[in-house]
């Protein structure tokens, strides 16, 4: 007879945990649980009330524009930001109660942890980056969508898989508990059999073959899909960033998915890669997992860089200073990036000779980005700034990232990291340069092309004080753990017995709380701004007095983003077009546009790796060979269809373009000095108001 | 408890020089980030948008002279740091045993011969062997100040890390395989031994003192332990049991609390541990300690030749 549920049994769902033993630390795990179902619920009758189901199969969940992908990505980052939040802040509480003791169960504390790694690293700050690059690539070389529009549906869906699969783990089951990194042997069967690591292993591996396909589809778009003449010198620096992360995502995926298939093969199949009998080796693990771990890194800043370098040159109005050396730092820092990971076990007993060489490769990282830093002040120095909500962020990425940037060089030393490894001061040193470097540059950029994706700014103010809640709140939640590390209190410890300690964890709960304040800040700001949209719209495309090629079209663009595809004669094209009074032309004549249909293939994709990480961490065998056979049958049947394009009528295109073209040119535009202020339609006039 | 103020407060040179390297790091660093932590705010000061004194220079893009600058400056602090840190990295490899050139070289004093100091880390307690000396210990660690302790390490469950902040850096230690480490004590003190890699629920237990006493101390300690009950495979694979000290000494029947003293009756322990998983055919989780399903009377540890 089939198993039908496989191991999974009734009293594995975390909702009824609290009913059978009430406790603090029951409360917030079924808490939790109650949470995710309950906002699922909300969700799907709130679709239903408003009637948006069609409206959300037909325009999001189906659509293959680049566009809405990219905004399907950001949606996932914050929802699932919105739980690593409360987990950051659920931990810190639980630290201030921790002088020998503390509320939460040290099992449960380790499930935190790990999930709160997990979660911020793979479904917050992986969507968010790809969300930017999905959105921005093909907009900035001037194309109409991505090189594989359908592959990047499925991307899309493997990734909301991973995100599906760490929820779920919230309601039924547990999560692995040996944090983000889920080091072998403690994620092994022989010490875990439980379903945590397998629920771990399952949403990695397949949200890894998604971020794989990403990274090959935005580096073939860039490499094939760019407007005429647009060389590779002429691409914008965030493209740049862009297609170098997506060489790092081609690369450092594929020994994660691998460390993760292995790990499922001695968990399930009885393998032997990293048990601690038979020849396992739990230090080609670390191998793997930091071949991944550290180019990651880079994975995620870089993209975060070239937004900060679009805005510096952006509020300061002018060009960017040091274009080439920017490049070639991107580069070199994508190359470099691979020569480090060893220095995430310094203390694992390498001889001196490979700990100084890693050493050493990891202060070499350092030179391009310090080199990007200083061009980016150059490209403030003879500016002429506003100081706007991304410069908030800005101003604090550039001081607290270099803060991050010393204690990484501290980190490089394997005579001091011997000391530190381990402890508070990694944790320190990692959200120092992961929260400013990536989170600020997210923020920022999201304030710069919201109008451009929406059709209207972000309120300013509620916006700069939102900026400042994450800059101050980050400063109180993690700089004393510099501190703390430094005294020795290890990472992940749910218990401390040092009483000095306890006023350092107090200064951390209000850093906590700040950055709590500072999310729902977010949403605030976007309420604000949703009740003012007619005050801040900007139909007309470009409120920044923007210099690349998204700004040379209507906001939000249409769904062929171009009318004609742009001849680019050089850097900067749309600021080009400005200066010499030739922006907002028709064309002499307009042609169809043709444009790939609709496809359920990437939601497909979502339900089938689904039930297939599920079955497979629950041992429902039945479901993972029908996911899996399903899964294939589709896509054979699938592939035999006929696909047509929807063409767009050369007429429909000509009536959106021309209507655009229409309203700019009657709109006089806006100085610098109207730019927050409702008189900016997204229409920048020539900037002579600052006599000199 | 022990003291807890990491390597900030050494009583060892090995800590003390590894604090040194972190303030030379970190002033030559500061080369590097104190222009962009002073000029940041007076750019973004000078050249706000309604100053009119401020030159604006909108097409400005390339200078030779401050590229060199730029690329050249952190590319001196790299080389600078990279010659210091491989110095460090050898010089205080924790594979090279403590010697009279060493001590020399970083100007500290030898008193002794080198104690020879076994670690195994089990769940959630440090387990010290001192073979030479015939005895082992629970939950604390006693070196005689002056002499070198020689260590190595290795696990009996799932990967730790030991570190003794105040004497010395961590090592991994690693089921089936052995790592080195070194550190020697100039003056008594006490720092916490301390696991930092996490390896389940009685992590933050896992901390055992490690003391540096005067020789006199060191050789009471010494005999105090060897009038102890005997540490044979039988008891050690109930010792091996998940458990803090405190569960140690309720499954050995030895009431009290604190630190567990024993007399050492097999000096090749920590090599039949080591070996346990390195016979060439499975070991099954009940004979792993740290498993959930580990039984010590399936756990027989294998015998070594040497």
């Amino acid at each position: 007879m089939i198993d039908l549920f496989g191991r999974l049994e009734w009293q594995e769902l975390k909702l009824l945990e609290f009913f059978h033993d009430p406790s603090i630390d029951t409360a917030v795990a079924s808490g939790a649980a109650w949470m995710t179902v309950v906002a699922a619920i909300a969700v799907i009758a709130w679709i239903t009330w408003a009637r948006r189901w069609a409206w959300l199969w037909n325009d999001w969940l189906t659509s293959v524009d680049h566009k809405k992908i990219g905004i399907m990505y950001m949606v996932i980052g914050f929802v699932m930001m919105a739980r690593g939040v409360f987990e950051g802040v659920v931990m810190r509480a639980h630290q201030t109660t921790a002088l020998d003791g503390g509320v939460l169960s040290n099992e449960h504390w380790a499930e935190l942890f790990s999930t709160h790694g997990t979660v911020m690293i793979f479904f917050v700050a992986m969507p968010f980056i790809t969300g930017f690059m999905n959105y921005l690539i093909p907009l900035q070389i001037g194309a109409r969508d991505m090189a594989f529009p359908v592959l990047n549906q499925i991307s899309l869906g493997l990734t909301a898989t991973g995100a599906a699969l760490t929820m779920i783990s919230l309601v039924v089951g547990a999560f692995e508990t040996g944090g983000w990194t889920a080091y072998p042997p403690f994620t092994g069967a022989d010490f875990d059999p439980g379903p945590g690591p397998d629920y771990w292993v399952w949403a990695i591996a397949l949200s890894g073959f998604g971020s794989m396909f990403s990274g090959l589809n935005f580096a073939v778009t860039i490499y094939k899909m760019r407007a005429p003449g647009m060389h590779f010198l002429r691409m914008p620096v965030f493209t740049w960033t862009a297609l170098c992360t997506s060489i790092l995502l081609v690369f450092a995926l594929p020994p994660l998915t691998v460390a993760c298939l292995m790990q499922a093969l001695d968990r399930l199949a009885g393998f032997h890669f990293f048990t601690n009998d038979l020849g396992g080796n739990m230090m080609n693990y670390a191998n793997l997992f930091w071949m991944f771990g550290h180019p990651e890194v880079y994975i995620l800043v870089l993209p975060a860089y070239g937004i900060f370098s679009e805005l510096t040159s952006m509020f300061a109005a002018k060009r960017l200073y040091g274009y080439t050396s920017l490049v070639i730092a991107t580069m070199s820092i994508s190359v470099i990036s691979f020569c480090v990971w060893l220095h995430h076990f310094f203390t694992m007993g390498n001889s001196a000779t490979i700990n100084a060489a890693f050493g050493i490769a990891t202060g070499i990282i350092a030179i391009p980005t310090g080199v990007k830093v200083y061009v980016w002040m150059a490209t403030l120095w003879g500016g002429r700034i506003r100081f706007t909500a991304p410069m908030v962020y800005m101003t604090g990425f550039f001081i607290l990232f270099v803060i991050g940037g010393l204690s990484g060089i501290i980190l490089a030393n394997p005579a001091i990291n011997w000391q530190v490894h381990n402890t508070q001061f990694i944790v320190a040193h990692f959200h120092n340069v992961l929260l400013p470097g990536l989170i600020f540059g997210i923020f920022a950029g999201v304030h710069i092309w919201f109008p451009k994706a929406f059709g209207f700014r972000l309120d300013e103010r509620a916006g700069k004080i939102t900026a400042w809640l994450w800059i101050v709140g980050f400063c109180f939640t993690f700089l004393p753990l510099y501190f703390l590390g430094l005294m020795g209190y290890p990472r992940r410890s749910a218990a401390f017995d040092n009483p000095e300690f306890l006023p350092y964890m107090i200064v951390c709960m209000l850093g906590a709380l700040m950055l709590m304040a500072a999310f729902a800040g977010l949403f605030v700001t976007l309420w604000v701004s949703i009740r003012k949209r007619d005050e801040l719209a900007v139909p007309l495309g470009d409120p920044w007095d923007g210099r690349t090629l998204e700004w040379a079209t209507s906001a939000p663009p249409p769904p062929w983003n171009f009318a004609m595809i742009p001849h680019i004669g050089e850097r900067d094209a749309f600021a080009r077009e400005k200066a010499d009074g030739r922006p907002y032309v028709t064309p002499e004549y307009y042609e169809d546009v043709h444009l790939p249909p609709n496809t359920s293939a990437g939601l497909i994709a979502m339900v089938a790796t689904t039930a297939f990480g599920f079955a497979m961490t629950w041992w429902i065998w039945w479901l993972a060979v029908a996911s899996v056979l399903g899964f294939i049958l589709w896509y054979v049947v699938h592939s035999f269809r006929e696909h047509p394009e929807v063409t767009i009528p050369a007429v429909e295109v000509e009536r959106h373009h021309a209507a655009w073209v229409e309203a700019a040119t009657l709109n006089e535009g806006v100085t610098r000095d109207d730019e927050t202020n409702s008189r900016n339609r997204g229409r920048a006039a020539t900037d002579m108001v600052v006599a000199s | 408890m022990a003291q807890v103020d990491g390597f900030l407060v050494p009583f060892g040179p090995v800590a003390e020089a590894q604090r040194t390297e972190l303030i030379w790091t970190t002033a030559i660093t500061m080369i590097a980030i104190l222009p962009v932590l002073v000029g940041t705010p007076l750019i973004l000061w000078w050249f706000r948008r309604g100053n009119t004194k401020a030159t604006y220079r909108p097409q400005w893009h390339f200078d030779t002279k401050l590229e060199i600058l730029m690329w050249g400056g952190p590319t001196l602090i790299i080389i600078a740091l990279s010659i210091w840190l491989t110095q460090a990295v050898f010089r205080l490899d924790p594979y090279r045993e403590i010697d009279a050139e060493m001590a020399q070289g970083m100007n500290f004093e030898i008193t002794g011969a080198p104690v020879a100091i076994e670690v195994v880390g089990l769940d959630w307690k440090w387990l010290f062997i001192y073979p030479e000396e015939g005895i082992a210990s629970v939950g604390e660690m006693v070196i005689p100040v002056g002499r070198p302790a020689t260590m190595r390490l290795t696990t009996d469950t799932v990967m730790q890390s030991f570190m003794a902040p105040g004497l010395a850096g961590q090592i991994y230690t690693m089921a089936g395989m052995v790592t080195r480490l070194q550190m020697i004590a100039e003056r008594p003190g006490t720092t916490v031994g301390e696991n930092t890699q996490y390896n389940g629920t009685g992590f933050p237990a896992q901390r055992a003192p490690v003391r540096a006493v005067p020789p006199e101390d060191y050789a009471r300690w010494l005999d105090n332990a060897r009038d102890a009950p005997a540490l044979d495979a039988e008891t050690y694979a109930v010792l091996a049991h998940s458990g803090d000290v405190a569960k140690a000494r309720e499954d050995l029947d030895r009431p009290g609390d604190g630190p567990l003293v024993f007399s050492l009756a097999d000096p090749r322990l920590f090599d039949r541990i080591v070996a346990r998983y390195r016979r060439g055919e499975p070991v099954e989780p009940e004979a792993q300690p740290g498993s959930p399903l580990y039984r010590p009377d399936r756990a027989p540890l294998p015998e070594v030749s040497r």
